[in-house]
């Protein structure tokens, strides 16, 4: 596995905002690696640059913003300085993306044909019919019962469920070897959740497709994610394979944003919550920026701590890391 | 095999009401709700009619001078031709039966509308698009050209267009284009402007299409509600300057008389009690403009998303 080219690497990436106000280091020095196959969650609150760092990798950030350094290599291709026509081919055929809001990402007034035909015909030189057939054969694989009658419906009159298996059949239909799924589930309810998500790991265990599974929700990355990056104010802050870092976590913010989860607490008890907010991305002091909320912050947290290997597969950018004994409830 | 069973009946329900209410469908019955408004299409589609058909309605073709005698000049409605058939609403200054020549006059009133409506609203919609999808400075400009264009009078920028291009109905066209297209432009930036944050175009774009594609294919079938109205009332406009213009004298040639024209030709002779030369072609277009913006109105109704019950 290791000396085989990933299907995606990210080295150092930073993105920045430029705006009035000034510079917004939306991401700051990411990291992370995706191979064939495998699933990666990206873990944070809102605003920790998760969307960003998507956004970035099919170059799609849009002005004020900007990938300023870094790189990102998809199969060994250098995605950061290529240019515009080669983008548009790669998008949508090796990567595509999956968003947050179902009800928003499919073209109200286009029927779910027309809108997967012309994804197919985007990248495959294919006449309608055969566009069709594909389109067709994709609605069945993500599990919707009679796809020739869905084609023909509109979007608003499939349910929020539904148009997610559009949306990702969309995203599968040209067989990509990355997907980037932005908060697929979060607008979804529980039970439909858990169908999409089985219905996007097995897809990507079938095809050898990579996924980066962006969410917040720390429930949803246990059970699909192989591996866990946690992101914070732009950064990652730990990763880890995801059973690791879920039994054991070692930064203060995973291990709050785990505590914040209300199945770990009891009945009647109050919620354990991370103190404070997410600090604002616009002139980030240095240092640790999660040291304001940490409650074992101490003066050497003024400075930026260096990412560290504490065991093998494990990193974590933190000075004073979590114990055992501070883990127990 | 059981959960596919599940899933099906699950979702028949929807797939009835889509079935019932395509959203053509629901349109069309919101549309005709109104007793007004079907009136007023109805009365649109009886002038269409008249107009298209108008060789072979009318008793006379008011453009074949062979057919007009200067004789019958000013008659009154009523009156009987030499060649036996009723001047129904009297005839003008130069022998014309005044019903022929509003239903022809209607032809080219219509038609010098719609198609310079259409014209502009391909221009405009056009522009307006690529305002809104490009930003930045390449907007700014295009908005204060359209901002310049809509400061001056439209009647001005007509007149003096057709001042150095001389009279035809080609010219015509041209000067009702430049004065309309800006109309156009300014809708269609502002609705594809919040379309354009929409995560549909962003989706579109993550699926490799080209700009082109997105911004035809994609956000400008979302602009069409509130263009369509824009269309409808912009025609109206067109018909009513073609009119003042021709009233005027600038607009189209003696010879082939739009409803302007008419109107001018015969008010010289209100006073004197001939009434009709200038009173019926008056009620054509004041019929047609009202049944136009009627149809307008309603579809600003049924099209505006706030005001749906």
């Amino acid at each position: 596995m290791t000396d085989q080219v990933p299907t995606l690497e990210v080295v150092d990436l930073a993105t920045h905002f430029f705006t009035k106000a000034g510079i917004v280091k939306a991401v700051d020095g990411v990291s992370f690696s995706v191979g064939a196959g495998e699933v990666v969650g990206l873990v944070g609150e809102s605003g920790s640059g998760k969307t960003v760092t998507g956004f970035s990798i099919v170059g799609l950030v849009d002005p004020p913003g900007k990938v300023v350094s870094g790189s990102i290599r998809l199969k060994g291709e250098d995605l950061v300085h290529a240019n515009a026509e080669r983008l548009r081919e790669i998008r949508g055929n090796q990567v595509a993306m999956i968003f947050q809001d179902p009800m928003m990402t499919l073209n109200p007034v286009l029927r779910i044909d027309t809108q997967m035909i012309e994804a197919v015909r985007a990248h495959r030189e294919l006449n309608r019919a055969a566009a069709r057939e594909v389109a067709r054969n994709a609605l069945g694989q993500v599990g919707i019962p009679s796809p020739n009658e869905r084609l023909k419906a509109y979007p608003h009159q499939l349910s929020g469920g539904m148009r997610q298996r559009v949306a990702i059949a969309i995203a599968f239909v040209n067989k990509p070897d990355l997907i980037i799924a932005d908060e697929p589930t979060t607008a979804l309810d529980v039970t439909i959740q858990a169908q999409i998500i089985h219905e996007a790991q097995t897809l990507c265990r079938q095809t050898g497709t990579a996924l980066i599974w962006i969410t917040h929700d720390l429930a949803v990355v246990a059970g699909l994610a192989d591996r866990i990056c946690v992101m914070y104010a732009g950064r990652i802050v730990e990763a880890g394979p995801s059973d690791d870092v879920l039994d054991r976590p070692m930064h203060p913010y995973t291990a709050g944003l785990i505590g914040s989860v209300p199945t770990h607490n009891k009945r009647g008890e109050r919620l354990r919550q991370i103190p404070g907010m997410t600090p604002s991305l616009l002139n980030l002091p240095p240092g640790c920026a999660f040291r304001s909320r940490c409650a074992n912050a101490q003066s050497n947290c003024q400075q930026t701590p260096d990412e560290t290997t504490p065991f093998d597969g494990r990193r974590l950018r933190c000075h004073h890391p979590m114990t055992a004994i501070e883990r127990q409830p | 095999m059981t959960t596919t069973a599940d899933q099906d009946t699950e979702i028949a329900p929807t797939e009835l009401a889509g079935q019932l209410q395509t959203p053509f469908r629901r349109f069309v019955s919101d549309f005709f709700e109104s007793w007004v408004a079907t009136v007023a299409f109805a009365l649109f589609l009886v002038i269409v009619f008249g107009a298209l058909f108008a060789p072979l309605i009318s008793p006379q073709d008011p453009y074949d001078l062979a057919q007009v005698d200067v004789m019958e000049s000013r008659l009154p409605p009523g009156s009987k031709s030499y060649q036996g058939y009723t001047f129904l609403l009297g005839t003008d200054g130069a022998g014309r039966d005044l019903f022929s020549a509003i239903l022809y006059g209607l032809r080219i009133s219509l038609s010098v509308g719609v198609v310079s409506g259409i014209i502009a609203m391909i221009i405009g919609s056009s522009v307006g698009l690529t305002a809104a999808y490009c930003g930045g400075r390449v907007e700014a400009l295009i908005m204060r050209i359209v901002d310049l264009q809509l400061s001056f009078p439209a009647i001005l920028i007509a007149l003096m267009l057709l001042a150095v291009f001389g009279k035809g109905v080609d010219k015509i066209m041209i000067a009702l284009v430049t004065v309309q297209w800006a109309y156009y432009a300014r809708t269609v930036r502002s609705t594809a402007i919040v379309e354009r944050q929409k995560e549909y175009v962003e989706a579109a774009r993550c699926l490799g299409l080209s700009h082109k594609r997105v911004l035809f294919h994609h956000i400008l079938p979302n602009c069409l509600a509130p263009l369509i109205v824009v269309v409808t009332v912009q025609t109206a406009h067109a018909i009513a300057l073609e009119a003042t213009l021709s009233f005027l004298g600038v607009g189209l040639p003696q010879t082939e008389p739009s409803l302007g024209l008419l109107i001018s030709n015969g008010f010289e002779y209100m006073l004197s009690g001939r009434y009709w030369i200038s009173f019926f072609p008056g009620i054509a277009l004041l019929l047609t403009i009202v049944s136009i913006n009627l149809v307008g109105d309603q579809l600003r109704d049924v099209l505006n998303p706030r005001l749906q019950r």
